[in-house]
């Protein structure tokens, strides 16, 4: 494993920081996201119940729970892989999102093509999909692997191109599905700074700016890169507090006494 | 006893002479064989992997009725494949006006027909089971229902290259149905099954044995490719899927 590249390195508190100043203005943004009572079932199973959310133009949300809590099953119905069967849900069209699975899947091609390839499918012609692709690769640092096999690289490369990938695509909202939970520290250090560095870049000219909504199992992870936190427990939320007060443990008990159960055996 | 061995021995011998020696007669029916099973198979490949690689992502009412119907099909025998398209291509059959019974087209379209069930279904297993891996993240990205089904099966395209192999095995082996709508005209649609297949009721055994070699050594080195093919593979990927190796082994 090579040493960590200097510029993706930002320290916690920074990172936290940051996170804090450039959602102050998510406050007052309409929603982008909503649910009213959504619930999803799967044969006898009941992956949502009476899901209520709102998510704010801007807005880094993280979605935590235990395994099977319903996390993945409500970033896929957000993204519009699989439809709710009971409640409302608005969100923006599948064209205006990107997502990013635990696991990413690259084709049997290159690292750029994989990239320009989904641009290509979004309607992008070859060409400009190419430059774009490039640019991406740039972003990421992944520019000098561009001719490589994408099966080729590591796991936090693939993450990283998956991110890219994403990214290209100019997205207004970005979901992920526990991004960095198959990584080693440094991979995951990668991701993540990437991942604060895409929500919080200034939005370009006329560009909303870009939301995230997240599932993840590592707190300190959504200390850093959330300003909600949505405690889920059987497909349902149980509690949804700003993150400073997520962690207060006893506002958090006040709200949800699960959620300070499960935040108790997740720091201990 | 030693007189059947001495019949086999010479037989072999003058076969192996007949081969090396690139008996005229003997390497004609070897090129013309080829030449029906290499088209049935271009023609069969193109229309079975469009087919698969559609079954294999589309989700439809009597979905399970085709994939039985398709798997049945796996098992057609020859016979009946070349009684099905005498039928069709006869004079008085529907497609009798093209003039193609007993004609090198009427082999390749024998073949086509014998051959697509076996390309249509191993592409529809392999692009399924890769969809249902992989389908979401394609989605994800933008991709239609049909795009994501070629996207999956040009991303297995080392493992539907061994199909292609399998499906020319299957092609080039065959003997019932080109017997039956080529008539084994010789000079003219005679190939190495349906040679082998006369010559030995003739008692003509060196020749039928001479081809027989050839399409023993045909079908090794197809064999040999899937296992050249498999190897770059792995060597490019560093991996190998488990329905590739699955469809290596047949």
């Amino acid at each position: 494993m090579n040493a960590p590249d200097a510029s993706l390195i930002l320290p916690g508190a920074a990172l936290r920081a940051a996170a804090r100043h450039a959602q102050a203005s998510a406050v007052d943004a309409p929603p982008l996201i909503a649910l009213h009572d959504v619930g999803m079932r799967f044969g006898a199973v009941q992956a949502l119940q009476g899901v209520t959310l709102q998510v704010r133009a801007g807005e880094s949300v993280a979605l935590i729970g235990g395994n099977g809590c319903g996390k993945s099953t409500l970033l896929r119905v957000v993204h519009g892989l699989v439809a709710p069967t009971d409640g409302q849900l608005q969100a923006p069209p599948r064209a205006a999102q990107a997502m990013l699975f635990q696991r990413p899947w690259m084709l049997r091609t290159t690292v750029a093509r994989n990239i320009a390839i989904g641009l290509w499918l979004r309607g992008a012609r070859w060409t400009d999909a190419s430059a774009r692709a490039m640019q991406a690769l740039e972003r990421v640092q992944l520019a000098p692997l561009a001719g490589r096999g994408a099966r080729g690289l590591s796991g936090g490369q693939q993450q990283r191109l998956a991110l890219a990938r994403a990214w290209a695509q100019r997205p207004r909202l970005l979901l992920l599905d526990e991004p960095t939970a198959s990584l080693d520290p440094h991979a995951k250090h990668e991701v993540e700074t990437l991942m604060h560095e895409f929500t919080h870049a200034p939005a370009a000219a006329g560009q909303p700016p870009l939301t995230m909504l997240f599932a993840s199992h590592n707190l300190g992870q959504v200390k850093r890169l959330a300003r909600r936190v949505v405690y889920l427990e059987q497909g349902r939320v149980l509690a949804d507090l700003p993150v400073d007060d997520f962690f207060d443990r006893e506002r958090l008990r006040a709200v949800s006494p699960q959620a300070d159960l499960f935040l108790k055996g997740e720091l201990l | 006893m030693a007189t059947t061995v001495n019949t086999f021995a010479d037989s072999a011998r003058t076969a192996l002479r007949l081969v090396s020696s690139f008996d005229p007669a003997l390497w004609t029916i070897v090129a013309r064989s080829l030449a029906v099973s290499a088209t049935a198979c271009a023609i069969a490949y193109g229309i079975g992997l469009a087919a698969g690689a559609w079954l294999g992502v589309a989700r439809f009412r009597g979905r399970g009725l085709v994939l039985t119907l398709l798997n049945t099909l796996l098992a057609l025998p020859s016979v009946v494949v070349g009684l099905l398209v005498y039928l069709l291509l006869s004079r008085s059959g529907p497609l009798g006006f093209l003039g193609w019974m007993f004609t090198f087209q009427a082999m390749v379209v024998a073949q086509v027909v014998l051959v697509v069930p076996v390309v249509t279904a191993l592409t529809r297993q392999t692009v399924e089971d890769a969809d249902v891996q992989h389908g979401e993240q394609l989605a994800s990205l933008g991709a239609g229902r049909f795009t994501r089904g070629l996207l999956l099966a040009w991303d297995e395209r080392y493992a539907l290259l061994t199909v292609l192999m399998a499906a020319f095995g299957r092609a080039v082996s065959e003997v019932g149905a080109v017997m039956i709508v080529g008539g084994n005209i010789d000079g003219f649609t005679r190939v190495m099954t349906t040679a082998i297949a006369l010559e030995t009721s003739k008692g003509d055994l060196p020749l039928a044995l001479g081809l027989g070699i050839v399409l023993l050594a045909v079908v090794l080195l197809l064999n040999a490719l899937m296992a050249v093919v498999r190897g770059w593979r792995e060597r490019v990927d560093g991996i190998t899927t488990a329905a590739t190796r699955g469809l290596v082994a047949t």
